[in-house]
């Protein structure tokens, strides 16, 4: 019949590659809903944003508000807070940025409240910088919530937030 | 092992059974007939023990499933409808709750008699490595366990955890949200871990299965580290012997278990976990349960977050690699010397971690946990390898039965 010295592809072959082909596909299509479910759900995505009035919040003190599951800080800053965060050298923090770059107004500081190595809250106005101090793991922030000491690797994060007037945030 | 006899079945419908499902054999090859060595001591009853303590949390665990609420509002009202409310709920939920305790004294025990003894040596090192994957399995399912309250230990403890994953670089975050099921622990958390709590123990059934296979196909280690040569004279069939020292043992070790359920069921637990879980608040002072200390001790004494996360996790894989890092020929440690000094340093280093891991990450008690860890690394990467090239190792017995006083038997004479 044909020649016994070339491999030609026969009806087998292609069976198989076509099986292991749909099986691939198969299994992929299986396993991403699997999978795909351990990730937030539309009622979680829904909860993005929240409004805070800040009018009440006086000199020095902080304000937790809840977003995300998450608390989020509200810190209105004393002039020595805000010098403190300022005058820092740069090349002092472990996680370098400048308190301009974190504020939108220098009263005000936002930051997401979880500490940056495993998740704690940190508490506020403690610690060797009066920032924020973390009793877990001992973590130091500063006024500026930047980290200074301790195993966190780097600053509470700064939310997105907007001004929506003088005296109303909205975070998210 | 071939054992002393083998299965005739006796009964017409074990006859019957037999030659369609040949399981009643198996049973009898397995816990009957097994020839276990004669000179084993009460260390080597924890194997029972074990198995015990799997089956008692399997049962607690399922019945107080029927009682729970994984729901982020109604979980901890449910623990306390348990307590008071459910019949022997308040039994039922302290047998659980000291029982994983009782579970991870019985294992860490079980560990440090296979390093002493040398267990883990050729040709068991299959055996092992499936003992070191049940203990992860138990880990995890001792952390998702103590989720399921709902208390603020619970909630943190969840919280830390997960972020442990956050440490891992560019895709931490994502893979957090994505076990979490949110930005933070929350319903979604507490569900998944119920299931997960649930599915766990019946993976470690499966694997205990495999760790039993292993051991039947090797046999059991025995105190000398000198394999069994000849059946007949240095064993003994499992049942009665070993099924009874096994009992002896494990009616002692569930005396125990009842005093510390009955007498003090708190005492292993945290107060904090009797506040409900707050996100918004964190305890002043965050610990573990008493059987994650050493672990976390080596979490917390690496003041960077990504090589803390990798310290902790190669402190638990490393005891895998134990068969290869430990150089020695000789198996038991009762003939090696120095080995012995460095093995109970080694677990003086172990309980140290605990204890410092307990206590605030602060001043001595963090010098002392990066002293500690640095010697528990070194035990394994450096000491071990060593010493089997250098230890002056004391001569072992010819074989066990030599090693009992006993006459040699023909084929052991050396020859003239």
């Amino acid at each position: 019949m044909s020649n016994a010295t070339k491999a030609e592809p026969n009806r087998r072959d292609i069976l198989f590659l076509a099986t292991g082909a749909a099986a691939t596909v198969a299994a992929g299509a299986a396993v991403w809903p699997l999978i795909a479910q351990m990730n937030p759900d539309a009622s979680t995505l829904a909860l993005a944003s929240t409004e805070l009035d800040i009018s009440a919040i006086p000199e020095g003190q902080i304000v937790t508000v809840k977003w995300r599951g998450k608390p989020v800080f509200v810190r209105h800053r004393t002039k020595q807070e805000i010098e403190a965060a300022q005058n820092v050298p740069l090349a002092e923090l472990p996680d370098p940025q400048a308190d301009s770059a974190r504020v939108k107004k220098p009263e005000w500081l936002v930051v997401v409240g979880v500490c940056t190595h495993l998740g704690c809250i940190p508490t506020g106005h403690e610690g060797e910088f009066h920032g924020w101090f973390c009793p877990c793991h001992g973590s130091t922030y500063d006024t500026s919530g930047r980290i200074r000491s301790g195993p966190a690797p780097s600053n509470l994060e700064v939310p997105d937030y907007a001004f929506l007037s003088d005296t109303k945030i909205k975070i998210g | 092992m071939t054992g002393h006899s083998t299965y005739t079945p006796k009964s017409g419908f074990a006859r019957w059974l037999e030659r369609r499902l040949p399981i009643l054999g198996f049973i009898h090859e397995s816990f009957v007939a097994y020839p276990v060595p004669k000179n084993l001591n009460y260390l080597w009853t924890f194997g029972a023990i074990l198995s015990f303590m799997l089956v008692a949390q399997i049962v607690t665990g399922i019945v107080l499933a029927m009682h729970y609420t994984p729901e982020t509002t109604l979980a901890f009202d449910s623990i306390e409808h348990i307590m008071r409310d459910v019949n022997w709920g308040w039994a039922l939920r302290y047998a659980h709750a000291n029982g994983a305790s009782m579970f991870f004294l019985a294992v860490y025990i079980h560990i440090f008699r296979g390093m002493y003894y040398g267990s883990y040596k050729e040709p068991r090192e299959v055996l092992w490595i499936l003992g070191v994957v049940i203990f992860m399995l138990m880990m995890a399912t001792g952390f998702l366990g103590y989720v399921l309250p709902w208390g603020q230990m619970s909630f943190w403890a969840a919280t830390v955890i997960t972020n442990l994953f956050t440490a891992i670089p560019y895709v931490g975050n994502s893979i957090t949200t994505w076990l979490l099921g949110g930005y933070s622990v929350d319903n979604a958390t507490l569900n998944r871990f119920f299931a997960l709590h649930y599915l766990l123990p019946f993976v470690i059934v499966a694997i205990v299965g495999l760790h039993v296979w292993a051991l039947h196909v090797t046999g059991q280690n025995n105190p000398t580290g000198v394999e069994v040569k000849d059946i007949e004279k240095e064993t003994v069939p499992f049942t009665p012997y070993a099924t009874l020292k096994d009992a002896v043992g494990l009616v002692v070790f569930v005396g125990l278990f009842a005093w510390l359920t009955f007498f003090v069921p708190n005492y292993t637990g945290h107060p904090d976990n009797y506040i409900e879980a707050n996100p918004l608040v964190t305890p002043p002072h965050i610990v573990p349960e008493w059987y994650f200390l050493p672990f976390y001790a080596i979490l917390r004494a690496i003041p960077n977050k990504l090589i803390g996360v990798i310290a902790l996790f190669a402190s638990i894989l490393i005891v895998a690699a134990l068969p290869w890092l430990d150089t020695s020929k000789v198996r038991s440690g009762v003939y090696r010397p120095a080995f012995k000094k460095f093995y109970w340093v080694f677990v003086f280093v172990a309980v140290g971690l605990g204890y410092l891991g307990a206590q605030p990450a602060e001043g001595v008690y963090l010098i002392a946990a990066r002293i500690l860890m640095a010697y528990y690394f070194l035990h394994f990467l450096v000491v071990l390898p060593l010493l089997g090239k250098y230890e002056q190792t004391l001569p072992e017995p010819r074989s066990i039965a030599a090693s009992l006083g006993e006459a040699a038997t023909p084929e052991e004479k050396p020859h003239a």
